[in-house]
């Protein structure tokens, strides 16, 4: 049963206001969910305010200025910083994104931050993904072929073939869509979720794959997949620009029309 | 650990999108289409019953918080209507992109503000 509001342990109260240098010009506040496994004390917002003269263009940027120099237990997930790893996604100004490609001026006011919504705090902005990754690997996203390749030689696809897989490869699993799908957030212990089924479709149509109908079969499933109701937060929402909610829709008519 | 992990924040700090306003007002207009079926066999018995009892569910119709609840009724209908034109596309494949779910999503908006109104200034005019 979805559970609406917020367990006792997780609602947020007060937080620290860290003031920018003096002499700073142009400031902007970023109020940031923190939390800390080593108290007993319950999430808080902490407000830092940030020189924007003195800061690069991105979200994570003014993360990284926070860390070094107002705050250096904030604890948050990067590494590329270019949209290609996938590791800071977070919930930023009301939707999930990555922060190396969220323009701070594209925040109207104060810049809040939370972590992936409706996800267990390892810490801070760090949610706990183990779900999500236990759930990936039960598509199997892998290649599964009868046959081997040809000795020397690789698995051909037409110029048509390959196609059908843009638009699915190009994902980080950065789980911005599912940590903003509702049906996701009442149902992640049975429900898939749209990064998953987005991850289980790239397979289905990859026309190198001989598990195409096991693989439906495997997703034929009143929880697993149809608790999809097409709200289509998952594709408002992607980074990279990518639609798990057509995926979605193209393994239910794929499982459809067998 | 010194305690169980906390939930992140979701309703509570997720912006409104258009896409998942209009999916939670598609599920409440389906409820109350529900409830008001109720209305309807309602008004339909009272007219099997004879003069006296459809007179009366008549006048309770016709009272200002009946008109009211005809009128959420019917923007219920048309919205829910509309809108499932727009899932049944979906599940046929059509309108997937963002760009098109925004613009079935508002004109769906749009006309049932429009169907709505061509409806009561039809009842009452």
């Amino acid at each position: 049963m979805a559970e609406f509001t917020l367990p006792a342990n997780s609602k947020i109260s007060g937080g620290d206001h860290y003031p920018a240098q003096d002499g700073a010009s142009n400031v902007r506040t970023f109020k940031i969910y923190r939390w800390s496994p080593d108290d007993d004390a319950n999430p808080r917002i902490d407000s830092f305010d940030v020189d924007l003269d003195d800061c690069g263009p991105m979200v994570l940027d003014a993360l990284i200025k926070i860390k070094s120099e107002q705050d250096s237990s904030l604890t948050f997930r990067r590494s590329c910083r270019e949209g290609i790893c996938g590791s800071c996604s977070m919930n930023i100004d009301g939707t999930n994104t990555l922060a190396c490609l969220k323009s701070i001026d594209d925040v109207k006011g104060d810049v809040k931050i939370f972590p992936l919504p409706h996800m267990p705090v390892v810490k801070d902005l760090v949610p706990d993904l183990s779900n999500a990754y236990r759930q990936l690997a039960s598509i199997e996203p892998w290649l599964k072929a009868d046959k081997d390749a040809p000795e020397g030689e690789e698995r051909r696809q037409s110029p048509e073939e390959r196609e059908k897989l843009d638009g699915l490869w190009e994902c980080v699993l950065c789980f911005s869509c599912s940590t903003a799908c509702p049906s996701y957030w009442w149902n992640s212990d049975e429900y898939l979720g749209p990064a998953v089924l987005l991850q289980a479709y790239r397979w289905v149509a990859d026309s190198r794959d001989d598990n195409t109908s096991e693989r439906l079969d495997a997703l034929d499933d009143s929880f697993a997949l149809y608790r999809c109701h097409t709200i289509m937060n998952c594709a408002k929402t992607c980074p990279k620009g990518l639609n798990p909610g057509k995926a979605i829709a193209s393994i239910k008519s794929e499982i459809a029309a067998r | 650990m010194a305690q169980d992990r906390p939930l992140s924040p979701h309703l509570q700090v997720y912006r409104p999108q258009l896409t998942s306003m209009m999916s939670i007002a598609h599920r409440a207009t389906g409820v109350a289409l529900t409830t008001g079926t109720i209305v309807l066999a309602a008004w339909i018995i009272s007219l099997a019953l004879g003069a006296d009892a459809y007179a009366l569910t008549a006048s309770l119709l016709a009272h200002p918080l009946g008109q009211f609840v005809l009128f959420g009724y019917s923007a219920a209908l048309i919205y829910h209507a509309l809108n499932g034109v727009r899932h049944i596309s979906w599940d046929l494949g059509f309108g997937l992109t963002i760009p098109q779910v925004y613009r079935t999503g508002r004109a769906v908006l749009l006309a049932t503000m429009i169907l709505t109104a061509a409806l009561w200034s039809a009842v009452w005019m």
